[in-house]
């Protein structure tokens, strides 16, 4: 390899145009990171709060977005919504979050009640094993709906930047992110701090047979935080499919992945853990794209999850839990 | 608790009377006899046929190494095929003409061997503290690495191409006469015997693994972790040796796999799908037993090699399906059944279809305690 010209001379000129150029670079990154770890982190709640009311790492939440993504396809083809105007488009966007959602959500609660229910009391293997069987069905359901090759998400947004400036691009696309993962996030955090349902969710979590003793029905509290996971994932598949543009039947798996990554990440069991995992998954993965390379970026983002869970074990917010006997 | 129930025993059961006793208390010998002669009375093995069964048998030598980990020790690994693909890449290294090393077959697998129960302490070792969930993770975590990184090390792995050709076992030695690497490119009976003897060796060790110290040590901290170590285990040695055990065995199915395909293949032979189909075969055919996961790797291989295909030229002759739909093919449904066993298996009968004796009765026991 030639050998790079010599180091910029700093002393006449401050900033000089390698070193703005990088660092605008570097900016565009965490842009772009931080828009997907909102993505990632929206699907990431729906992982911690099953695993910190049940115990259940659910691995068919990825492929439950999955199905979430193919209804969105479907709807935004029957409803003609490519021809729409701007004003119908966000309306149309906003009806296909509340109905994915809703759609994910009823699903969680039915796969719940069908298949995890009866196993509560089972040995934490049988409802690991059935989750991941749940995802292998899901998965078929995805192949049969979308068919085995990869399927393109309409543009529905038009790709402007909003900032004006040249070196950063802020889209249409980056603002739905933040506008739809705000509010729930917000909405969420209300719900889980404020409410009844929060508190009896907060005890449930804590120990569901003293919860059941005070009172709490157990079950629809398990039933409603399905319902709120499968919610997020729905909306998240929708943002998935505008924002990425290619959804396929096995994106479930990988998503799922990073999502669960995130989730562990922050501490599993924790809603801010999850966020907060979810947007440093998300920079990580957007900083190792652009500097290692994206072939790379699995291995990576896998490495450091090992590396954190070997020296903080109960992830970055989550509290230790001791062993009982 | 008030019953006083009578202590589980961890011996062996008093062999049965009678001819089907004798079966049924030695059926390992009885399946070896019938799989050693079957080549010589059927000559169909000497063709495409005896590859697939060295195929299963080389996943049944697969699905012991995860047994070690799942069924004996109860610690869930999701990443058992990263140990596969280990071990088939150093075999290859070791003997592909691309590399200086070419050393023999036997010495390469020893080396293999060795390397991945190193990789398989490596990995373990700092992360044994971590709960259950948490090791799954780290053990998927670590299989996607695996991938990654054999994918993307092209000067040393080959990328997508893998490394070939492997040269077969022997290759230059003659014995009695015999060029024994001529034979097993030729023959692929060679290369049923020499996996039906691996998987028969491997099978041996681990029904003296069951019956050991070790063995019951490795039950006792799936049982109860604490307890065990208050009865003076060292929950981390147990748990160690169980890595270990488990990667090398699994890294000996790598070797046979790369030697018996003559290539490493790509390196999504050994993705996470694969962890989870092997996984599913041990929990299929019952966690902590032998016999069941040998029948449950047998009953997902079949299905794959055997049901599927033959169910869908059925349905090809009945005309059913003339466009090509994948919802009118048998296969289309492979994820489906999977899944729907795997749900219905874990709801019925959660100690699989064959159980382990010792496995059954914690299972049955109901209560979330421990």
């Amino acid at each position: 390899m030639p050998r790079q010209a010599g180091p910029p001379d700093y002393r006449s000129d401050p900033f000089p145009e390698i070193f703005r150029v990088s660092v605008q670079f570097l900016l565009q990154q965490c842009l772009i990171g931080l828009t997907n770890g909102a993505l990632i982190a929206l699907v990431a709640l729906g992982y911690t709060m099953v695993y910190g009311i049940i115990g259940l790492i659910n691995f068919a939440h990825g492929d439950l977005i999955m199905l979430g993504a193919c209804l969105a396809l479907s709807l935004v083809g029957a409803l003609g919504m490519t021809a729409a105007g701007p004003a119908t488009t966000w309306v149309g966007i906003g009806g296909l979050v509340l109905l994915c959602g809703l759609f994910c959500g009823l699903l969680n609660v039915a796969v719940d009640r069908i298949v995890y229910k009866p196993l509560r009391n089972a040995p934490k293997l049988a409802p690991l094993v059935s989750a991941i069987g749940v995802s292998f069905i899901f998965m078929n359901v995805g192949l049969f709906w979308l068919g085995p090759a990869d399927k393109s998400f309409p543009e529905l947004l038009p790709s402007t930047n909003l900032l004006h400036n040249d070196a950063l691009q802020f889209t249409w696309k980056d603002l739905l992110v933040v506008l739809i993962v705000g509010p729930l996030m917000v909405a969420l955090s209300v719900l889980v701090k404020g409410t009844k349902l929060g508190k009896a969710m907060r005890a449930v979590s804590q120990d569901p047979t003293a919860a059941a003793l005070v009172g709490v029905n157990v079950d629809r509290v398990i039933a409603a935080t399905f319902f709120i996971g499968g919610f997020l994932g729905g909306a998240a598949s929708v943002i998935y499919g505008l924002y990425i543009n290619t959804i396929g039947f096995q994106m479930g798996f990988q998503n799922g992945l990073y999502a669960f990554t995130a989730a562990v990440l922050g501490g599993i069991g924790s809603i801010p853990g999850a966020v907060l995992g979810g947007l440093v998954i998300g920079l990580v993965r957007a900083l190792a794209s652009a500097y290692v390379g994206e072939r790379w970026t699995g291995a990576i983002v896998f490495a450091i999850l090992i590396v954190i869970l070997v020296f903080r074990p109960e992830g970055l917010l989550g509290r230790r839990v001791k062993e009982k006997v | 608790m008030a019953t006083h129930r009578a202590p589980r025993t961890f011996s062996p059961p008093v062999p049965s009377s009678g001819p089907w006793g004798f079966l049924a208390e030695r059926w390992e010998l009885v399946t070896l006899a019938v799989l050693a002669i079957a080549p010589l009375v059927i000559p169909a093995l000497g063709g495409a046929l005896g590859g697939q069964v060295t195929n299963l048998f080389i996943y049944c030598i697969l699905a012991l190494a995860l047994n070690v980990m799942v069924g004996y020790t109860g610690l869930v690994h999701l990443g058992i095929a990263s140990f596969f693909g280990i071990g088939a890449y150093c075999l290859a290294i070791l003997t592909v003409p691309m590399y200086p090393f070419q050393i023999g077959f036997l010495a390469a697998t020893v080396i293999a061997v060795l390397v991945t129960a190193g990789t398989g302490l490596a990995l373990g070792a700092p992360t044994l503290r971590l709960r259950g969930d948490y090791l799954a993770i780290v053990t998927l975590g670590f299989g996607e690495v695996v991938k990654v990184t054999l994918r993307n090390l092209e000067q040393i792995t080959g990328g997508m191409k893998g490394l070939n050709p492997v040269p077969p076992p022997g290759a230059g030695v003659t014995l009695a006469g015999i060029d024994l690497g001529k034979e097993f490119a030729i023959d692929p009976r060679w290369f049923y015997y020499l996996a039906l003897l691996s998987l028969a060796g491997v099978v041996l060790a681990m029904r003296r693994l069951e019956n050991s110290r070790l063995g019951r040590a490795l039950v006792a901290v799936r049982e109860d972790e604490l307890a065990a170590q208050a009865m003076g285990i060292s929950a981390t040695k147990v748990k160690l040796s169980a890595f270990a055990m488990s990667s090398a065995v699994a890294g000996l199915a790598g070797c046979l796999y790369a030697a018996s395909l003559s290539t490493t293949a790509d390196p999504n032979a050994y993705d996470f799908n694969r962890s989870i189909m092997v996984l599913c075969a041990v929990i299929l055919g019952g966690l902590g037993s032998i016999p069941g996961t040998l029948l449950g790797v047998a009953i997902l291989v079949g299905f794959d090699t055997v049901l599927a295909p033959w169910a869908d030229s059925w349905i090809q002759q009945m005309n059913i399906n003339p466009k090509g739909l994948s919802y009118l093919s048998f296969s289309g449904w492979r994820l489906a059944i999977f899944g729907v066993a795997l749900v219905l298996v874990m709801r019925y009968r959660p100690e699989g279809l064959i159980p382990s004796r010792r496995l059954s009765a914690e299972l049955h026991k109901g209560g979330a305690e421990s």
